[in-house]
């Protein structure tokens, strides 16, 4: 036992403001006061990163000669003629995370399924451990991985897609080089969503009512119609969620995507050819060799891409909570 | 009891259930279906063992829905259907973690030993082997252990200020909601944020210590939800005695309500510095990249492992991507063992 007493001397303290409680103990009061302080930060670190982005945003696009929205250039750097626009920025970002969105949204679904109601209940917790542990590895080396042994084993995949599907403007190469392409960043940028799809949606799976499941299998449902009936109707707002929160993190994704596109400030629908761009990638290559507009510019599509994760996000995160409101009201 | 039967000769299960499939049903399907896939092979292009599996599950989907079609009608094909794709997209993600970790491990061990970890790269001609992460590993402790110095205590009063005082007033809400909105910032405005406010305008040069601001910034949401989770695990009837027996608020937080919660919080704290560690994006924006040691985190370059590896990533001959894989796998063993440390000990540890 600790020597500490726990108790206060209380009667310091006048009968009447004891009795009203804890608020006049100056202790409370300051661990109150430190306690709210901190959360109030919180508020102040989010409303700091929109002020400090637009301060120093706004004199390189004061100094932009042409459209930032609808200009796919880069060269902010020129001089009296800075020309940066985010439209290939925002495509580049908007495709590889549809992309990615499309390939591990369903795969990741079936996931959080298959640990919630199919595996067996033993093997569940170590199985939720490996998809966890997958969110766990650091972006630079699905990056490395992506460059190292993935792009190299996928060639033959997008050439088979050309061949067979190429009438789809999307599957079509027109260089024959099948390296460097948003395809391949979509794709590690898919393995990279895929824990995050799955662990919010196994979540909500987890929580549909006992109830319901028996109800739908005493009924003489096969298990895939209690998923449909039970699960589905139950989990689609927390599905939605996890979509959005997941597509959230595609969109912001750095150095995996970094490593793997050769920049190219237009925008094309072939995405297996070579090149493409994105908000986050594109401040991670051009940091370096950045002048002063140049910062300002990159700062700029730095604004632009956190507005984009803050609606999507907040999307996602009332949609979950009304789910909430509505399943405690029962 | 013998099975009853009828005209049609269906034994009494079999009327009231409908024909099932026998359970060596899709056993045969699979051998069946890699069988084709392998016969395939000889007469058209198909080729390479990534291409065979995808058919063989392919061929094996479409002859057990037929077959379950053909005996067990039309219900019980999609059901099996539906088995079969959750099956294999469990599969499917469990492919690239093991090719991962088995790339990083096997491509990782080429230059990995007590040499690469004990040396910098100064001096090193980079298109040669040798040198090492010394220097890297130096900066990822310092930069990470002040942002959790920072990030953690922040982060738990947070989670107290919601668990304990702020109920379900509208500033509780508030910071809950931005809290969750805070989790989905991407780490590179994290990092451009700090540049602008630390740099830009503060006038502090690029330093670890910037890093490590940014860090904290991506630490902070991770660890007030996970606290607050263990927080609101303290059972309401160990407060209430606290209060009961004349016990101030903040006493009973403090020498009640944490050390109860004490295991969970620090099982999330080393997971938010599990998930930081491997920040590459706001390094590279808030810090110089550097080749030699440098054990003060507030002036000039300072290398990090995610860093490290970008460099050389970038380098790009045989030797830098050597030395890249054995970053990836020192990286990778650093954020595995404080993940599998983190959640032995929530697993001993369980509040009660």
């Amino acid at each position: 036992m600790s020597a500490t007493p726990l108790l206060e001397p209380v009667p310091t303290v006048p009968v009447a403001s004891a009795i009203r409680g804890d608020s006049v103990r100056a202790g409370d009061k300051w661990f109150r006061r430190l306690s709210a302080g901190a959360g109030v930060l919180v508020l102040v670190i989010m409303a700091a990163i929109a002020l400090f982005l637009v301060w120093k945003a706004a004199p390189a696009l004061r100094a932009n000669t042409v459209n930032f929205f609808t200009t796919q250039d880069w060269s902010p750097d020129t001089t009296g003629a800075a020309a940066f626009g985010i439209a290939a920025l925002a495509f580049g970002t908007i495709i590889s995370s549809v992309i990615a969105m499309t390939l591990a949204v369903p795969v990741g679904f079936g996931i959080a399924l298959f640990i919630s109601h199919y595996a067996p209940r033993r093997l569940a917790t170590l199985l939720g451990y490996i998809v966890d542990l997958l969110a766990a590895v650091p972006s630079i080396i699905f990056g490395l991985w992506g460059l190292q042994f993935l792009m190299p084993h996928s060639i033959g995949l997008m050439q088979w897609l050309n061949d067979h599907l190429g009438f789809i403007p999307l599957f079509r190469n027109t260089t024959g080089l099948y390296t460097r392409s948003l395809a391949i960043a979509s794709i590690v940028l898919a393995i990279m969503i895929l824990p995050t799809v799955s662990a919010i949606s196994r979540e909500v799976f987890n929580q549909v009512p006992r109830a319901h499941i028996e109800a739908a299998l005493a009924l003489g449902a096969t298990r895939w119609e209690m998923v449909r009936t039970a699960i589905f109707p139950f989990g689609r707002p927390g599905m939605i969620s996890a979509a959005m929160l997941g597509l959230g993190r595609a969109l912001g994704e750095t150095i995996a995507v970094a490593l793997l596109i050769s920049p190219a400030f237009r925008i094309s629908w072939h995405i297996s050819d070579p090149g493409g761009t994105t908000f986050a990638s594109n401040i991670a290559l051009k940091w370096g060799d950045a002048g002063t507009i140049g910062l300002g510019a990159l700062i700029a599509s730095g604004l632009v891409l956190f507005i984009i994760t803050l609606l999507v996000n907040m999307a996602a995160r009332i949609i979950i909570e009304r789910r909430r409101e509505f399943s405690g009201a029962n | 009891m013998a099975t009853a039967t009828d005209a049609s000769g269906l034994s009494l299960s079999e009327q009231l259930a409908g024909a099932t499939l026998p359970r060596w049903a899709p056993w045969v399907a699979a051998v069946a279906a890699v069988g084709l896939a392998l016969l395939l092979t000889t007469f058209t292009g198909l080729a390479g063992t990534a291409g065979i599996a995808v058919v063989s599950v392919l061929l094996f989907v479409v002859l057990q829905t037929w077959w379950s079609f053909k005996v067990e009608g039309r219900r019980h094909a999609k059901d099996r259907l539906a088995t079969t794709l959750i099956y294999s997209s469990f599969l499917l993600a469990a492919t690239p973690l093991v090719l991962i970790l088995g790339t990083v491990v096997v491509k990782g061990l080429k230059v990995l030993d007590i040499g690469f970890l004990t040396h910098s790269m100064r001096n090193i001609n980079t298109s040669k082997p040798g040198g090492g992460i010394y220097h890297a590993m130096i900066g990822t402790i310092q930069q990470v252990g002040i942002a959790a110095m920072i990030g953690v205590p922040i982060g738990i009063l947070v989670a107290i200020y919601l668990v304990e005082y702020g109920a379900r007033g509208r500033l509780a809400r508030s910071i809950s909601f931005f809290i969750d909105v805070m989790t989905g910032v991407p780490s590179i405005v994290a990092g451009l944020f700090v540049y602008t406010a630390f740099v830009l305008t503060l006038g502090f040069e690029r330093s670890g210590f910037a890093a490590s601001l940014a860090l904290t910034i991506l630490m902070i949401p991770i660890m007030v939800r996970s606290t607050e989770e263990m927080l609101r695990l303290v059972p309401n009837e160990l407060r209430e005695s606290a209060f009961a027996l004349g016990v101030p608020k903040y006493i009973t937080i403090l020498k009640i309500v944490m050390p109860t919660a004490l295991t969970g919080i620090v099982t999330g704290a080393m997971l938010a510095i599990a998930r930081v560690t491997g920040e590459t994006a706001p390094l590279l924006l808030t810090t110089f990249l550097s080749q030699s040691i440098n054990t003060n985190p507030f002036s000039d370059p300072q290398a990090a492992i995610p860093t490290f590896i970008w460099d050389q990533i970038g380098t790009g001959n045989d030797a830098s991507i050597d030395r890249a894989w054995a970053g990836a796998l020192t990286l990778i063993l650093l954020v595995v063992l404080l993940n599998v440390a983190a959640r032995l000990l929530a697993r001993f540890n369980r509040v009660k």
